[in-house]
């Protein structure tokens, strides 16, 4: 009896973890199936291309696709350090009436709906933005990340208000998993003489795996982000190094063109866009798993700065 | 033991998707069946412009004939047209008239009805500036490009007197396909060659300049802040929200500032075709003015359900008459008589016996 309730129970388990599958094949076939003359039109060209116009039947990917990693990149360097602080603080040094509302409040930046981070965007953000361009000399505007009319919209507040955004989730998984280190790892750190810093720092060391987790949830996050995003970036389709110019993304030409995209081939070439999100995304998930498999084979530690920490760590 | 609570679990789970894929089906025949007076339910989709007056007119209507119910989905008018021809909906709306190609590729001719009017206005935010002209022509630079600041000669000519900044234009427009934008460039491509020629005309453009605003409210939000700005907006946005905007010469020569009475005034002047499919941009007449449009409701001529086709026609015909005096105070510009009399005609080709 007992055998046949465990087959039971993992088949039933087994079909629900096969639905997932399902669910990412379908949407793999399905976004094929209805590009596919867009596919058939531009083949390779369509993600070497920049021209996007939907008079002419042009229809061409990179843009976007610069755009999208422009941004999440761009947010991600600087949401890490920020989100990573916030996590050691609340599990390693902060007192503890603290860390209840600290936790609370870093979550609550979760729960606020896109588009009013989107309004916050236009309202706070790029007056902001808009001043620091003004206010920048003309020696540094000379260079090409800084380059661009004054006018707020832009990679910059994009990139911001996507760091914002990202931040809680980064944090939250990072500090769940810091909490997970054993009381004995910092404990031996400690006995052996380390002082705070270095102890934190093996903490830091043996969550690893789960902190590069934290931040390639908080990539994904980046990368599928719209409303707010198209909000503040001012959706023109550009490749510049510029941290001052318009560009785009390709989460943000789906939502804003699809309503209102009449005739087949505009139609194709927008889901063939979400095609190449797929992809990407797709891509840069399975380079996470890669890396958190590659660290979590390193068996000696990097830390030859911190001798005892590194001995505790190991 | 176990393995029967699984399986009981499973069969329930799937007892429940079937009810729930299966539900909706049948609906739709047995309304075909549904002999007249009793409930009738019609489903839209479309544009998100007209979606204000429409709610009204569906809620006031219900009001009046309490057994039928229109809902309308505003998804914009490309949905709207896709959802039609796969008759997904029973009818469509749309800012602009279907293109030849999507109508052939519909699985049945197609009837435009014009219910209200609506407009596009220039903003702009010049510290100090109040009532600004623009020509076509010169919005049509401006957008290419091509003028650049705003002490441009071109400027300074349509407005005599004004002191203007040598500040450079920020050019807004619409992030997202839109029929506002459609009805700004038809415009636009009508006084320029040129921008016909580069640009184009469709509810999404290639810009070749500009900064993308999500919505009328992303392109007045980013032209109240950004000095210099220049963007455009639907007239009933600009109206609702107390933001100034600037007269356009219209092709008598005249600078009109748009309202609900000169937008019907373009609408009287023009000439109408008999399908309705027909832009009204850079209307001539007295007091017209150049960037209005229409907004059409879309029915199959031969309705695959008659009850809900009968329903539409009359809905239609009460929306032509009695319905345009919802229009003003919404911000909207009612048809003019000539317009509403020939749509009653036209309503007689819809089959629904």
């Amino acid at each position: 009896m007992g055998d046949r309730g465990d087959l039971g129970f993992r088949l039933a388990i087994g079909a629900v973890a096969l639905l997932v599958v399902a669910v990412v094949v379908g949407i793999g076939v399905l976004l094929v199936r209805q590009s596919w003359l867009s596919i058939q039109e531009f083949g390779v060209r369509f993600w070497l291309t920049r021209t996007w116009d939907p008079v002419a039947g042009e229809f061409g990917a990179l843009a976007f696709v610069w755009g999208t990693l422009y941004s999440s990149i761009l947010a991600l360097l600087i949401a890490t350090p920020i989100a990573l602080g916030i996590a050691v603080f609340i599990s390693e040094l902060s007192p503890v009436v603290l860390r209840g509302p600290l936790t609370f409040l870093t979550e609550l930046l979760a729960a606020i709906p896109s588009i009013v981070y989107g309004l916050w965007g236009i309202f706070v953000l790029i007056p902001l933005v808009r001043s620091l361009q003004a206010a920048t000399p003309e020696s540094i505007k000379a260079l090409p990340f800084f380059s661009g009319p004054p006018f707020g919209v832009g990679m910059l507040s994009a990139g911001l208000i996507l760091a914002v955004m990202v931040i809680p989730f980064t944090s939250s998984v990072a500090r769940e998993v810091l909490k997970t280190v054993p009381v004995a790892q910092r404990e031996a750190a400690y006995a052996l003489g380390a002082t705070r810093f270095e102890a934190i720092r093996a903490a830091m060391f043996f969550a690893r795996t789960g902190i590069v987790g934290a931040v390639m949830l908080g990539f994904g996050r980046a990368l599928g982000e719209t409303m707010a995003v198209t909000m503040v970036i001012g959706n023109r389709p550009n490749i510049t190094l510029s941290l001052f110019e318009q560009q785009h993304t390709m989460a943000a030409v789906i939502a804003n063109e699809f309503t209102e995209a009449t005739g087949d081939l505009y139609l194709h070439a927008l889901i063939e866009i979400g095609l190449v999100l797929f992809v990407i995304t797709l891509i840069v998930n399975a380079g996470s798993r890669v890396l958190i498999w590659a660290m979590g084979r390193t068996r000696t530690p990097q830390l030859a700065a911190a001798p005892a920490a590194a001995g505790a760590a190991a | 033991m176990m393995i029967r609570r699984y399986g009981l679990a499973a069969c329930l789970m799937a007892a429940v998707m079937v009810a729930a894929c299966g539900g909706n089906q049948p609906q739709t025949s047995e309304q075909g069946a549904a002999a007249p007076g009793s409930p009738v339910q019609i489903n839209g989709a479309g544009a998100t412009f007209p979606n204000p007056i429409y709610s009204k007119w569906f809620a006031e209507y219900h009001k009046r004939h309490p057994e039928i119910q229109i809902n309308y989905q505003p998804i914009g008018s490309g949905g709207g047209i896709r959802q039609l021809t796969s008759r997904t909906v029973f009818f469509g709306a749309s800012d602009m008239p279907m293109k030849d190609d999507d109508l052939k590729a519909a699985p049945g001719p197609i009837l435009h009805f014009p219910t209200v009017l609506g407009a596009v206005v220039p903003i702009y935010n010049l510290m100090g500036v109040t009532d600004l002209k623009f020509t076509g022509p010169l919005l049509a630079d401006i957008y290419l490009g091509k003028v650049k600041k705003w002490n441009d000669p071109a400027i300074a000519k349509a407005n005599p007197g004004v002191k203007l900044p040598s500040t450079d234009i920020a050019v807004v427009h619409r992030s997202e396909g839109s029929g506002t934008t459609f009805i700004f460039v038809d415009y636009l491509a009508k006084v320029s060659p040129e921008f016909k020629d580069k640009v184009g005309v469709n509810a999404s453009v290639n810009w070749p300049t500009g900064i993308g605003g999500k919505g009328n409210e992303g392109v007045a939000g980013l032209v109240s802040q950004t000095p210099g700005a220049l963007g455009y907006v639907e007239l009933i946005y600009a109206l609702q929200n107390n933001i100034a905007f600037g007269a356009v010469q219209n092709a008598a020569g005249d600078f009109v500032k748009a309202s609900p009475d000169a937008v019907t005034k373009a609408a009287a002047g023009a000439n109408i075709p008999e399908d309705f499919r027909v832009s009204i941009t850079n209307a001539s007449g007295a007091g017209a003015y150049p960037i209005s449009s229409f907004t059409y409701l879309l029915l199959y001529q031969e309705p695959t359900d008659k009850v809900q086709g009968k329903a539409m026609v009359d809905f239609v015909r009460w929306a032509a008459a009695d319905g345009q005096k919802f229009a003003t105070e919404l911000g909207y510009a009612p048809l003019p008589q000539n317009v509403a009399a020939q749509e009653l005609k036209s309503l007689e080709k819809i089959k629904v016996s």
